[in-house]
Parts: structure tokens; sequence; C-alpha cells
């Protein structure tokens, strides 16, 4: 971590009035600069309590919360709230305004001249993906997905080193939900933004999060860690309970296919014999094995096929029902393999084959 | 009255030909009592719900009061007032304003409730003042609600405009009093039927600055 964190809570405890047991109690946390820290938790853990405590919608009973290095206290909060990007699950799109006056919200209060806006517009509407054409469209035009790409560009409108989202993909389906993922760590990885983000979905924390906080009912902080390390050694009972019996197969969402070992798998070229191509098939111990052409893989056939007497080349190669990519977590590769009737599934990059995966490669990965 | 219709053509075109620039001028008058009612009801009732919105106890008390203004009848508080301001706009004013106020104080605090509260604590925690949040998201976005109050306020108040006739104002309240007191019907159904047809037109032209102002209420599209 580095030295000067871009957010810091130092023993921040919340009471909110009438009630006996602190809604978040004496948390310290550290969120490095351009580090994803996801909040998960339980409801009553207090997750959304801290989220609202960085922009102050929800002050401290006590404690301190500093922003790149300054309390938060130290400006007025509608002045510290313009400096951090804000989403919320439901959005909060303004009805009344166009898409393009929606996205010019902060940059506007804080009094920005109009071309630059309008410049700035341009350039959220080409980062967020959405259609040009939508500038002039109103929120109940557009779709879920289409309204939570404008709530993202509207919060990093006027270009906040700090985002907080507060469970951003809640409210769309798991589709859409799994592609906006994928969209938040795209615009992650260019933006570079410290973003800290709460969610229920322990999923969601292992996806996106660089580092997740676990917090117990209470605003306990029970683990903090990369999702691999909370993953491989659940800090304890209740972190271990959170995470589910899965958890092996959730740690498979954290390596790609690229990482595992690969085995070449029963490829014999076209020009080969059927013999040559029966003990391909038995040394793998495989009943069908995967025919090269011209330098390429371009299908299996299966041992049965050869039974007539005929050799690789009079076969027609059929088609994998199934192939994984190298950038494919190994969740993902679990699934195209344990539906294969051989327990494997070919790699390829594009055109170019990598080799098999197995089921015993996929189970090593778990154990290790 | 049978007297009357006896007496000659019951709706005679020439005495509306005669009096055309006299009931110009009602026109105008009925209008200018309205429109004077309306703006100053508009603003007390913003002022009053604004108190109400910042401290949500004084609401009930502040629809009791304006409730019971609402409900004396129009005749009485006229004759209450007279004697304090007498005969004059003043006194029309008055009464005009506070019929106007419940409804308005109704409309512009439901309005301003029904803004989504994720919109809310969207536009606050992206640096809204209380204010800011105020003028530029919580009002335009009551605006269709504060208008439906705005179009009843100016239909009730046309209306009840023709009553203060009786304390010398009335706009063309004063033909439908002195068609009354004559027993002549065609000063009556003068007065009666443009001030409906006023209560029409404001009706539809307020209907129209709203569809004017809040064009992203009508469009739904994509879901």
């Amino acid at each position: 971590m580095s030295d000067s964190p871009m957010i810091r809570l130092d023993a921040v405890t919340k009471v909110f009035p009438g009630t006996d047991h602190p809604a978040v109690d004496r948390l310290t946390l550290e969120v490095a600069e351009g580090e994803v820290v996801v909040l998960v938790g339980p409801s009553g853990c207090g997750k959304t309590t801290t989220l609202k405590m960085i922009n102050r919608l929800i002050e401290p009973t006590s404690g301190t919360i500093t922003v790149a290095g300054a309390d938060v206290t130290a400006v007025p909060a509608p002045e510290l709230r313009r400096s951090i990007g804000y989403v919320i699950q439901q959005i909060g799109l303004f009805p009344h305004r166009t898409i393009a006056d929606n996205i010019a919200t902060v940059p506007r209060l804080l009094g920005w001249e109009r071309p630059r806006i309008e410049a700035r517009i341009d350039e959220l509407i080409d980062l967020a993906d959405l259609d040009p054409a939508m500038r002039d469209r109103y929120p109940s035009e557009l779709s879920g997905g289409q309204r939570q790409r404008v709530g993202v560009a509207r919060a990093l409108a006027a270009d906040p080193p700090v985002l907080l989202m507060d469970e951003p993909f809640g409210a769309v389906d798991p589709i859409v939900r799994a592609r906006l993922q994928d969209e938040l760590l795209d615009l992650q990885a260019r933006l570079r933004k410290t973003i800290v983000l709460v969610t229920h979905d322990v999923d969601e924390a292992i996806k996106l999060g660089d580092r997740v906080a676990i917090l117990n009912v209470g605003g306990v902080l029970e683990q903090y860690a990369p999702p691999a390390e909370i993953l491989r050694s659940p800090a304890d009972a209740f972190v271990e309970g959170f995470l589910g019996s899965d958890r092996g197969i959730k740690r498979l969402s954290l390596i790609a296919v690229r990482d595992a070992t690969l085995v070449e798998g029963p490829i014999v070229d076209a020009a080969a014999t059927a013999a040559e191509a029966g003990a391909a098939m038995a040394q793998h111990g495989l009943d069908w094995f995967g025919i090269r052409r011209g330098g390429l893989v371009v299908g299996w056939a299966a041992g049965s096929d050869l039974d007539g007497g005929a050799a690789p080349a009079d076969l027609e190669p059929r088609p994998f029902a199934t192939a994984l990519g190298p950038d494919d977590s190994l969740r993902d590769a679990l699934d195209a393999v344990i539906t294969s009737h051989s327990r494997v599934a070919p790699v390829f990059d594009g055109a170019r084959y990598l080799g098999m995966l197995t089921i015993e490669e996929i189970s090593r990965e778990i154990v290790q | 009255m049978i007297t009357a219709q006896a007496a000659g053509p019951f709706f005679r075109w020439d005495w509306v030909g005669r009096n055309l620039g006299a009931i110009w001028d009602r026109v105008v008058e009925h209008l200018t009592l309205t429109a004077i009612a309306i703006g100053i009801g508009l603003v007390i009732a913003m002022g009053l719900s604004l108190v109400a919105l910042r401290w949500r106890r004084t609401y009930a008390p502040i629809t009791w009061v304006t409730g019971i203004l609402y409900t004396i009848p129009s005749l009485a508080l006229f004759a209450l007032l007279v004697p304090f301001t007498g005969l004059s706009t003043l006194t029309a004013e008055i009464g005009l304003v506070s019929y106007t106020l419940l409804i308005l104080i109704r409309n512009i605090v439901a309005g301003i409730d029904g803004v989504s509260p994720e919109v809310r604590e969207a536009a606050v925690g992206m640096g809204y003042t209380r204010r800011r949040l105020f003028f530029e998201i919580e009002l335009p976005l009551a605006m269709p609600v504060i208008v439906a109050g705005i179009r009843i306020a100016a239909v009730t108040v046309i209306g009840l405009v023709t009553v203060t006739s009786i304390i010398g104002q009335g706009g063309l309240g004063f033909f439908i009093l002195r068609g009354l007191n004559s027993f002549f019907w065609t000063q009556i159904i003068v007065g009666v039927a443009l001030s409906v047809l006023l209560a029409v037109i404001i009706d539809l032209l307020l209907a129209g600055g709203e569809r004017a102002l809040t064009p992203w209420a009508r469009r739904r599209g994509a879901g």
C-alpha cells in the first residue's frame, strides 16, 4: 500500500439517533490511489453508511475521514461532494433534463464555461460508449443499462479522483449487470480512479475488487484483503460462511485460462493414418481426436468414425461445440469442461489452437 | 322575471352591439382581478409551502387555517371585510387570494413531495446546495402538479370574481348583478357566458403552458 492513502477512515463510528448499537463501529480502513475497494456484507453491516460518510451524506458520530490527505469536514459538504463522483443503485438521473444536461450536472455546479462543458459531454458520451443521438433524449426514453452508463458518465464528468458507487448494478438484470461490470473494469483500466463500491453480492465483490472489505453486522471489519487471499484463507468462520460453500469454485473466477496448464491433446494431422489416430486417442484415454489441417485445428472426429477402415483424411471434421479463449476465467471453463462428455475443452486464441483444458487441471487449481 | 321575459326578445343582440366597449372593459377587469389573485396567492402559497416543507409540523396548521378560509361562504367573507377595507379592490383581492391558498399549498407540497428520493439523493450527493436543489431540481419536477393546482385555483377565482360585484368590483359579475336587479336577461347571459368562456380559455392556456414547460413528462419510450 502507498504511504499516503487516497481515502482513510480512522476509527469511524456511527450511532444513529434512537439506537443503542452502532451502525459502524470504530472502522479503520485505507484505500490506496487507483484501487477498487469493494465493501460487502449482509444487510445491517453498515456498508452503505460507511460509503455515505465519505461524501458526508451521513456525518460520523466520531472518528475522522480524509480524502487525498484532507479532512472531509475541512470544506463545506456540497463543495466536497462536487469533487467526488457518486453513483447510486437507482441511478437518480434527473427526469427533466436531457442526457447531455444530466452529464453536465457537476461541471455546471462548478461553474465551468459553456464550451468546456459541451466538449466534456462529447468526451463522456464516447467514454461511456453511448450513442451520440442520445444527447438530447430524456432519461425515460433509455433502457436500464443505458441509464446506468449515463449515471457513471455523470459521476465522472468533472474528472473526480474518487468514485463512490452504492450498489451500482443492483437494479439491472444479470446479463446487463455482467456487461456493465466488464465495462467498469475496462474503464478503470484506462482511468485508474480510486473507487469504493458497495454491494451485497460476493461474486461482484470478487470480480470487481482489488481489495474486498467484508463487514459484519454492526459495521465490524472481518477481513480486508485481495479477493484471492480472502478465498484462499478466510479470516474466520463468519467470512467463510459469507463466502459460501463454493469458495473453491469462486476462486476459479479469478484465474484466467491462459494461466492454467494446458495439455496438447489427441491432435493428429489430416494426413495421419488411422493407427496414428488410434494411438493418440489411447495415449489421452479419449474416444475422439482433433484434426489439424494446414497448421490449424479445424475440428474433431470420433474414434468410431474410423471403424469402417476410413482414414482421418476421409473424415469431415466436426466443429467443437465449446471452445475457450485465453481470457475466459476457469469458472467459465469449468462449465464448458463438465458439459463436454470427455471432460476436456479446447482452447483457441482466435484461430490458433493452444491446447486442451482438463477437469484435472481445474481441480488442481482449486486445491492449490 | 316572467314580466321581463314578456317585455321583449329573450336575448337582445342590439344591446350587446351597443355595449361592446363596456363588455370588453369588464372582461379586462375580470382578468385583472383573477391574475392579481393568482399572482399574490402563488407568492403567499409558495412562502407557506416552504415553511411547511422545512418544518413538517407546520403543515397541518397551515392547511387547517387555509382550509377554514376556503370554506367560509364567499358572500359572508366579503361582508365581513367591508367594515375594514371598504368597497375596494383590496377587499375583493383579500377574499379571492384566500380561496387560492389551500389549493395552491396542497399542490406545491404534494408536487415537491412527489420528487423521487433517489433523484434527491443523487442531487445532494453530487453537491447541490439546498437552495439550488429546490429551484433547479425539485421545483421543475413538481411543475405538473403545481400547474394542476394553478388551473383549479384560476377556474375557482374566475367564478368567484363575479361575486365581488356586490362590493362594487366584479368584472363580468357587474352584468349579472345588474341583470338580476332589472330582470334583464341579456345582461345575465352575457355575464355568465363570458365568465364561463374565460374560465375555459384560461384553463386551456395553462394546460398548454404546462406542456411547453415540461417536455420531459410527455416522452416515454424504450423500457
